[in-house]
C-alpha cells in the first residue's frame, strides 16, 4: 500500500441543524484518481471544501501527509465549480490561470515572466492556448472549466481537488480533462474529483468514495463500485427509517 | 495663485479620480449602493468625532467617519448573513437609522456648528476656494486641494500595492482564500478607504456626487472594455471629462456645480450606454434586426425547398400567394424577396413560382445546420 495522502477523522460539518456531513472517516492514499460519488445534497462539495478549510467543520480534521492542512497548503491544488464566479469579470484567459501562481508569490510580489510561461504551458496542457489573450467573457461552458483546470495546474500540486469539472461540458474538453487526470496520476499526482455521471466511474477512475451524509464505502473502483454499494448510497434515508420501524 | 475657477475644476477633477479608483472595485464587485450607504452614514462618525474633539478641523473626524463607514458595511453584511433579510434591504435598514442618529444629532447639539445636513448632501464645491491652506502667513491654495489629493495619493498607493491581490479577491474570493490570501483583510481596507474618500469628498461635493462619480464612470467603463487595467484608465478619463464638462455646463446656465458634474455623469453614462460598439445599445439592436432578416431569409428558403417539385409548389410557392402560408404581410415579404434574389438564392420562373438556386440551397443548409448546432 502507498503512502496515506489524506487522512479525514470524525468530520462533521453542518448548516444550520442540519447535518451535511456526518462523522465521516476517509484514508487516501498516494497516486489515486478518485471519484466522490452520491445523490444531490449528499454532501460531495462541502466535503472537499471542508478538507482543504474552505469550510469550518464541527468536529474532526482533515490530515495531509500527517500534517494539518496550513503545513502543505502548497501542495494542493483546487478547482471550484466554475459557476462559482462571474465570467464576466473584465480579464483574460492567460490572466485568470496565472492567478494560479499568486499563492507561491504571496503578498505583493507580482507575477513575472516565470509565472506566464507557466500558465502558457498548463493552457497548452488543456488545449487553451490559442485562446490565451481572450477575453473570458467569450468563453463557452468547456473552455472555462478547461481555464479553471489549467489555473489549478499552475499551482504545481501533489493533490487536486476538483468539484464536478464535468458538469456540463463538451464532448472535447471531458476528453481533455480525462487525458489530464491521466496523465496526473501517471505523474503520482492524487486527484479527487467530485462526479455525478455513473456511467463513466469505471472507465475514468481507479478510486471511489460513496458518499451520503455518510461515507457509504470507499477504496478501489473494481471491490467498490458494487451494486449493493450504490443502492445504500441512492436510496433515501427515509427508506432506511422505514425499514428500522419495521414497515 | 491660480484662479478660483480654476481651482475648482482642479478640485473636481481630483476628487473625480479619488472616487473612481475604489469605485471600479465597488461595481465590479456588485456593490455600488454601498456607497450611498457609506457617503451618508460618515455623517454619524463625524458628528460623534466631533462631540470628542469640538475641533471642526481634526483629523480625528476623517478617522471616525471611516470607523463608521466600514461599521455601516460591517452591520449590512451582518443583518444579510441571517438569511432573514436580502442585501439590498439591509443596506436599506442599516443606513437611513445611521445617518437619521447622524442628523438627530446635529440638530439636538451642534445646531450652532457649522455642520448642516443640507451641506452633507449637495456640498458646494463653489465655495472650496475660500477655505484656503495658509501656511505661516503664505496661502499656498485650497484647503480641499490638499486633503482631497493626499486621499488621492491613499488610493493610488493602495490599488498599486494591492492590484493582484484586488483582482483575485474581487474575481475568486474562495480561491484567494484558498491560496492563503486575506479575503477579508482586503475588502474592509477597501471599504475603509471608501469611507475615507467620501469622507474627504462630501465636504466639497456632497454625497450625491460621491456616489455619482463612484459608480457612473466604471460603469461607463465596464461597457467599453474587457480588461481591467483599461477600466480603471477609462474611468479616470471619463471622471475627469465629467467634472471638467460639468463645471463649463454650471457656469453656462448659472447653476449648481456638483450637480451639473452629477448631470454630466449620467450624460456620459448614456451615451456610452447606447454608442459603444458591440456592445452598445445602437449596436445591440442593429445586430438583432439583422438576425431577424437572415433568419426569416433562411425560413423562406427552407419553406420553398420543402414544398419544391410537390403537388401543393404551384399554392405554396407562388409568388402571389406565398405570403399567406408564412403569415407574413406583403411589406416583409417583399423585403425578404429582394434580398434573396439580390443573393442570387432564388429565381421566379415563368408561372409565378419561386425556384431555389443551387445557391441558396446551400446557404440554407449551411445556416440551418449552424442554428441546430448551436442548440
Amino acid at each position: 500500500m502507498n503512502n496515506i495522502a489524506v487522512k479525514v477523522n470524525d468530520l462533521t460539518v453542518a448548516y444550520h441543524k442540519k447535518p451535511v456531513l456526518w462523522d465521516v472517516d476517509l484514508e487516501i492514499p498516494e497516486g489515486v484518481l478518485m471519484a466522490v460519488v452520491g445523490p444531490n445534497g449528499a454532501g460531495k462539495t462541502t466535503l472537499i471544501k471542508a478538507m482543504i478549510n474552505l469550510i469550518k467543520p464541527i468536529t474532526g480534521r482533515t490530515l495531509f501527509w500527517g500534517e494539518p492542512y496550513q503545513n502543505n497548503r502548497k501542495r494542493v491544488g483546487y478547482v471550484p465549480q466554475r459557476g462559482s464566479v462571474d465570467w464576466d469579470f473584465p480579464t483574460s484567459v492567460l490572466d485568470v490561470v496565472t492567478m494560479g501562481t499568486y499563492g507561491k508569490l504571496g503578498w505583493f510580489k507580482r507575477p513575472g515572466k516565470k509565472e506566464k510561461q507557466k500558465a502558457i504551458e498548463a493552457l497548452k496542457k488543456v488545449d487553451m492556448l490559442p485562446y490565451a489573450d481572450r477575453q473570458i467573457s467569450q468563453l463557452s461552458g468547456g473552455q472555462q472549466q478547461r481555464v479553471f483546470v489549467a489555473r489549478a495546474l499552475v499551482q504545481d500540486s501533489d493533490i487536486y481537488f476538483m468539484d464536478e469539472p464535468f458538469q456540463g461540458v463538451d464532448v472535447k474538453t471531458e476528453k481533455s480533462i480525462v487525458k489530464l487526470l491521466e496523465e496526473l496520476k501517471n505523474n503520482g499526482k492524487t486527484v479527487i474529483v467530485v462526479h455525478h455521471d455513473l456511467q463513466t466511474v469505471t472507465e475514468y477512475f481507479d478510486w471511489v468514495t460513496l458518499l451520503n451524509t455518510i461515507i457509504i464505502d470507499y477504496g478501489p473502483v473494481k471491490k467498490t463500485f458494487t451494486e449493493e454499494n450504490l443502492k445504500k448510497t441512492y436510496r433515501s434515508p427515509l427508506d432506511s427509517f422505514y425499514k428500522n420501524k419495521g414497515k | 495663485m491660480a484662479s478660483p475657477q480654476l481651482e475648482i475644476q482642479l478640485i473636481g477633477i481630483i476628487v473625480s479620480v479619488a472616487c473612481v479608483i475604489p469605485g471600479v472595485f465597488l461595481i465590479l464587485r456588485s456593490m455600488s449602493m454601498m456607497s450611498d450607504a457609506i457617503s451618508h452614514t460618515i455623517l454619524l462618525g463625524i458628528v460623534l468625532a466631533f462631540f470628542v474633539t469640538h475641533d471642526l478641523n481634526s483629523p480625528l473626524l476623517v478617522i471616525g467617519a471611516a470607523l463608521m463607514g466600514t461599521l455601516t458595511v460591517y452591520l449590512v453584511e451582518l443583518i444579510h448573513k441571517t438569511q432573514l433579510v436580502s442585501k439590498d434591504s439591509s443596506i436599506g435598514l442599516i443606513f437611513p437609522f445611521l445617518f437619521s442618529i447622524g442628523v438627530i444629532l446635529i440638530s439636538m447639539y451642534a445646531g450652532d456648528v457649522h455642520l448642516d445636513t443640507d451641506a452633507v448632501l449637495l456640498g458646494e464645491i463653489a465655495f472650496a476656494p475660500f477655505n484656503r491652506f495658509v501656511v505661516r502667513g503664505v496661502d499656498i491654495g485650497p484647503k480641499a486641494l490638499y486633503t482631497m489629493g493626499g486621499i488621492l495619493l491613499i488610493n493610488i498607493i493602495y490599488v498599486v500595492l494591492f492590484y493582484k491581490e484586488l483582482k483575485l479577491t474581487t474575481f475568486d474570493e474562495k480561491l484567494a482564500l484558498f491560496l492563503g490570501f486575506s479575503p477579508t483583510f482586503i475588502h474592509y481596507s477597501l471599504m475603509s478607504l471608501i469611507s475615507i474618500t467620501a469622507v474627504g469628498a462630501f465636504d466639497s461635493v456632497g454625497s450625491i456626487l460621491v456616489i455619482a462619480f463612484m459608480v457612473g464612470p466604471p460603469a461607463a467603463a465596464y461597457l467599453i472594455t474587457d480588461d481591467l487595467k483599461k477600466m480603471i484608465f477609462l474611468s479616470v478619463g471619463i471622471g475627469i471629462l465629467s467634472s471638467i464638462s460639468g463645471y463649463w455646463l454650471s457656469t453656462l446656465f448659472d447653476v449648481s456645480i456638483a450637480g451639473s458634474m452629477t448631470v454630466m455623469i449620467g450624460i456620459i453614462f448614456f451615451l456610452v450606454f447606447i454608442l459603444t460598439p458591440n456592445r452598445g445599445l445602437i449596436a445591440i439592436m442593429k445586430r438583432r434586426k439583422k438576425q431577424k432578416y437572415q433568419f426569416a431569409n433562411i425560413s423562406f428558403l427552407m419553406h420553398i425547398m420543402n414544398h419544391e417539385n410537390t403537388e401543393i409548389e404551384e399554392v405554396e410557392s407562388s409568388i402571389n400567394t406565398i405570403e399567406n402560408h408564412l403569415i407574413w404581410d406583403r411589406k416583409f415579404l417583399n423585403q425578404i424577396l429582394s434580398i434573396s434574389k439580390d443573393n442570387g438564392y432564388i429565381v421566379v420562373n415563368k408561372d409565378g413560382i419561386i425556384k431555389i438556386t443551387e445557391q441558396g440551397r446551400k446557404f440554407a443548409r449551411d445556416n440551418y445546420y449552424e442554428l441546430v448546432k448551436k442548440i
